[in-house]
């Protein structure tokens, strides 16, 4: 009411420039509810100040002023009003503490802000309960502080927790964020495996070694007599064969008993929901942060700002190598020139044919190398079973270990080939290393499934193998019991050793071992091509420099770049193969934390010392969700073969903790039935029946199939939305623009209008008025930062005129109603605030 | 206020740890680069401001094209030599930092381009950072005419006002939808 008063009064001025005078001096005499009102907009105007943080001098100073006048209120005389309005403030001031890291003020200011305000808080904070609501806050203020300190502590030793922070760190700020990346995911990757080892470490492995029965005790855990003389050798156990293949390592050392150690430990249960465990957790973990990082990045590729993002967002602050930023100057160059040129010249490709011939050629030659890699896979695993089944013995070392070298080398010098096949695409650089990274992804996976496929053939093999030999065992204990059985009356039960007794060939630990030796191979290259493809380049280049006929530092070998995309691919399918094999084999998941540590380092010392900044700098985020959606398919596909046959083949008659069993998942059945209640197992039965089973998958379906409809929906209209945001956006600031720009020639009008009428009769006034007019003017300008809306300005640009000589006629007259009121809860809060008028005009 | 003497009271500590995105890890590292910046006998004077050269020297802002600038921001010196005290680096430090958000971030990486202090981006403003981002050799620099459709386009985009210019909140609407922004605005000792 009092503003459209205002304002009618100020347009009454402007038409009617004679007027003024009457209504100055109608404004001196109704003095204080003016005043009050001009306080009360200061203070808004100043909270809009504090939040769009445009303007921190004068809040702040304003800050102080309120402080110093409101601390000589004494707390006891205050009535429950002014009481609710202390504690208003009090709380504002708390607000304002926790907001002071936010706001980008000097330092100085900031300390003095929350050394007032906290003086302030501590100073009225116990004055606002009474009696033992008194105590009861003060101590739960107290607590609340020690919270804070608590919880500040825990933040400080959780980053300090962090592992290889500062390694990262530096690495960080000599490459630039995308080589840090790499070193990010490696962490998370062991971070993971540390969990997954830990599942297996503390719940299948360490059970059996104290609980289980020990070694030699029975034929599965016993090393066969045949096999006992080389059992200890180096090779063989570097092979993981005679000791290490009877031992917790594998699948074939866990017995079937239902329950071992005083602690009743169900172990074969215990084995398979570890088994099952290991991965329903990597599911939630990678899916969890796929979705994180789908958050993060939002409304990531809407393309409508991708010049200004380019300008703005390009430069890596975290770059503090001058190679690197100079390689930094150069790609920023290149991709604007890029953008430009597309801008320019949207598509205008002239020969397309010739570069059509060239993709498609590109394509079917590396198509033929896939097939070719694949084949030779399939090829080596074959003849390797050929060796394996005429007896290693007699084979040379690189006979022995052929699969997993050819597997090696193909996955070295194939990306290679790749990288060669791509120069004929001539894509650009981005969709290249896509296509690369697709391409890798592609011979990796043929690769490993060629190695699934051939020892498929080989556990069907085995599975022959071993129907025979429980053959020859049911006759060999049949004629034993004979033997023994015609003379039992006289001689003791012939015992065997355990040692003697034959047995099946157990496929679950040739699994087991294949995946193992695999590992160990790959890291070995994986280690080998660092230290001879990196390091000693690094050596040769630098130390043969002084003595050779070119520059071999700027010219052809020069030192080797950091390959992101390759090591996280590399690190992706390596944790495949650990999801793959940790069934079969429980030491995988400690093999790999055992790798991902060595790498830690081994990797972080290669770059520093003998890696240079990539020549094309790309930054992390674009596409860390790429990582994570083919880690995802890496996880799928490698827990499908490890399910495929958990669930339809037979576990081995006589070694592992299912021996016995139709079936691996036949233990849930058995403890169902043994350990539970009967009421459970009846439970379980009627919800396991395909009649509810199905109806509930159904349910599942139908749910997704809503829930992925309404997001779909929601999408569009955000994007409905955002375009008539956009529009609304220009319009508005369209009008806004043509309201202000009639507003001034307006106010130009009446100023020389008032001016014109003035001057005979008012010297003193009018040349004070004008300046503070160029102040507000200057204040609403500094505003506009903070998108005031229409309005605000509107009337921004035109009470200048009559409010400015009030402040200084009625100045004294807030010092004395604050002197006669002392304890008014009402307008002490409101007083002190008056004098941001004139602390508002003097900046 | 023993800012710059050789330790950090306890209470200044947690002030500052309240203050900014920093942790007692970081502000004491932060303080320990600093002093090193110092020279023997101004570690004995309290506040004393470091000039820009020797901040210049150390190596995380060595290679950075806005190196001039983020001094000059962060620096409260009444000469406007973007001379930094130990709180003013703390300012810096805690803009950088990991966990700061992205409107103090965006703010400041206004106030950094905005190379005539005038409160907005205009072209001169947008073609001097243009060259600061393309280096200084004249190889890579762009022409004068691809500069010229450059800044068209980049003002087509987010000038949405229309007023020639970027101001601030123009400039933080385009920010905040960028995906690369929070990740690469850092700086760790």
């Amino acid at each position: 009411m009092e503003e459209e008063e205002e304002e009618r009064n100020t347009k009454k001025k402007k038409k009617h420039g004679s007027a003024k005078r009457e209504r100055e001096e109608r404004e001196e005499d109704g003095g204080k509810r003016t005043v009050k009102e001009k306080a009360r907009e200061g203070r808004r105007r100043k909270h809009k100040r504090v939040e769009t943080s445009s303007e921190p001098e004068t809040s702040e100073e304003d800050e102080l002023k309120e402080e110093t006048e409101e601390s000589d209120v004494r707390p006891e005389s205050l009535t429950p009003e002014e009481l609710e309005m202390l504690k208003e403030a009090v709380e504002e001031k708390k607000k304002l503490v926790q907001g002071l890291r936010g706001k980008p003020w000097p330092m100085k200011k900031k300390l003095v802000t929350l050394r007032e305000s906290q003086e302030f808080v501590e100073k009225y904070e116990g004055a606002l309960g009474k009696g033992k609501g008194r105590k009861l806050y003060a101590y739960k203020v107290m607590m609340s502080k020690k919270w804070m300190k608590f919880q500040r502590d825990f933040e400080n030793f959780k980053t300090a927790c962090i592992p290889w922070e500062m390694k990262i760190k530096e690495i960080e700020s000599h490459f630039g964020s995308s080589v840090a990346s790499y070193f990010i995911f490696l962490r998370w990757m062991y971070g993971i495996n540390m969990i997954l080892f830990c599942l297996t470490f503390g719940l299948v492995m360490v059970p059996e070694a104290l609980m289980g029965r020990p070694y030699g005790t029975i034929p599965r855990k016993t090393v066969p007599r045949a096999e006992a003389p080389s059992a200890m050798d180096f090779a063989v156990l570097w092979d993981f064969g005679g000791y290490a293949q009877y031992s917790v390592l594998f699948y074939g050392y866990y017995n079937n008993q239902r329950a071992i150690g005083w602690l009743k430990f169900r172990m074969p249960l215990s084995y398979f929901l570890v088994g099952v465990g290991t991965v329903a957790y990597s599911y939630m973990v990678v899916i969890r942060t796929m979705a994180r990082n789908a958050n993060e990045s939002g409304v990531g590729d809407d393309n409508s700002f991708n010049f200004s993002w380019k300008i703005f967002t390009s430069w890596d602050y975290l770059i503090g190598n001058p190679e690197t930023a100079d390689n930094k100057f150069a790609s920023i160059t290149t991709s604007f020139k890029e953008a430009i040129l597309e801008e320019q010249e949207s598509r205008k490709d002239d020969n397309i044919h010739l570069t059509r011939f060239l993709r498609v050629l590109a394509n079917f030659l590396v198509l033929c190398c896939l097939a070719g890699s694949g084949y030779l896979i399939y090829f080596v695993v074959r003849r390797s079973q050929k060796f394996a089944l005429e007896g290693l013995e007699t084979h040379t070392w690189w006979e022995r270990n052929e699969v997993n070298m050819v597997m090696s080398l193909l996955g070295m010098f194939c990306p290679m080939l790749f990288d060669v096949i791509s120069a004929l695409e001539n894509y650009h650089p981005r969709v290249a290393l896509q296509w690369q990274l697709g391409r890798i992804f592609a011979l990796f996976l043929g690769n490993l499934y060629t190695f699934i496929i051939a020892l498929m053939d080989e556990i069907n093999l085995k599975r022959e193998e071993e129907k025979i030999i429980k053959f020859n065992i049911t006759t060999w204990e049949a004629s034993l019991y004979n033997a023994t059985g015609s003379e039992n009356s006289t001689a003791p039960p012939v015992t065997f050793h355990p040692a003697d007794v034959p047995r099946g060939p157990c496929w679950e630990t040739m699994v087991g071992q294949e995946f193992v030796r695999l590992i160990i191979s790959d890291t070995m290259t994986t280690y080998i091509t660092l230290l001879i493809g990196d390091f000693l380049r690094a050596v040769l280049v630098r130390f043969l420099n002084y003595c050779w006929c070119w520059d071999l530092e700027a010219g052809f070998p020069s030192y080797s770049e950091f390959d992101v995309s390759g090591n996280v691919l590399g690190l992706i399918f390596n944790q495949g193969m650990i999801w793959m094999g940790a069934f079969y084999a429980p030491c995988l998941p400690a093999l790999n934390v055992l790798r991902l540590h060595v790498s830690m380092y081994l990797q972080c010392w290669a770059v520093m010392c003998c890696n240079v900044p990539q020549e094309r700098v790309f930054k992390a985020s674009g596409s860390n969700n790429f990582y994570m959606a083919m880690l995802l398919v890496i996880l799928f596909l490698s827990t499908l073969p490890a399910i495929y046959t958990i669930v339809t083949i037979p576990p081995s008659f006589d070694c592992g903790p299912f021996s016995g069993k139709k079936r691996m998942f036949d233990v849930i059945q058995e403890t169902l039935e043994s350990d539970f209640p009967a009421w459970f197992s009846k439970v379980f039965s009627y919800a396991s029946n395909p009649g509810l089973v199905l109806p509930f998958i159904l349910l599942m379906v139908l749910a997704i199939y809503y829930l992925q409809s309404t997001s779909k929906s929601y999408k569009e209209a955000n994007v409905d939305l955002k375009k008539k945001l956009q529009t609304q956006n220009e319009e508005n600031k369209r009008k806004n623009k043509l309201a202000a720009l009639k507003a001034q020639t307006d106010l130009e009008e009446a100023r020389a209008a008032t001016q014109t009428a003035e001057r005979p009769k008012n010297n003193n006034a009018s040349p004070q008025r004008q300046h503070a007019e160029e102040e507000e003017d200057l204040g609403s300008s500094q505003r506009k930062n903070g998108r005031p809306p229409p309005s605000v300005r509107h009337q921004d640009g035109r009470p200048p005129a009559t409010r400015a000589p009030v402040p200084r006629t009625l100045h004294p007259e807030t010092h004395r109603s604050l002197g006669y009121l002392p304890g008014g809860g009402f307008p002490q809060q409101r007083e002190p605030r008056m004098h941001r008028v004139p602390s508002l005009q003097r900046h | 206020m023993g800012t710059t003497a050789s330790q950090l009271g306890k209470d200044l500590l947690s002030e500052y740890q309240e203050l900014t995105f920093l942790t007692k890890q970081e502000i004491l590292l932060a303080h320990k680069r600093f002093t090193e910046l110092l020279t023997k006998d101004e570690k004995e004077l309290q506040n004393t401001r470091v000039p820009t050269e020797r901040i210049l020297t150390l190596p995380e802002l060595k290679s950075n094209p806005f190196r001039k600038r983020i001094c000059h921001v962060f620096s409260t010196s009444e000469q406007k030599d973007g001379s930094l005290t130990f709180e003013d680096f703390l300012d810096l430090l805690s803009a950088f930092s990991d966990s700061a958000t992205l409107e103090i971030k965006s703010h400041y990486a206004f106030r950094i381009f905005d190379f005539d202090d005038d409160g907005t981006l205009d072209r001169g403003d947008l073609e001097k950072l243009v060259n600061c981002l393309t280096g200084e050799t004249d190889e890579t620099r762009l022409t004068r005419d691809e500069m010229r459709q450059l800044i068209d386009n980049i003002l087509e985009e987010s000038d949405i006002d229309k007023d020639g210019t970027v101001n601030l909140s123009e400039f933080q609407h385009v920010i905040s939808r960028s995906p690369d922004f929070v990740s690469s605005f850092k700086i760790v000792l």
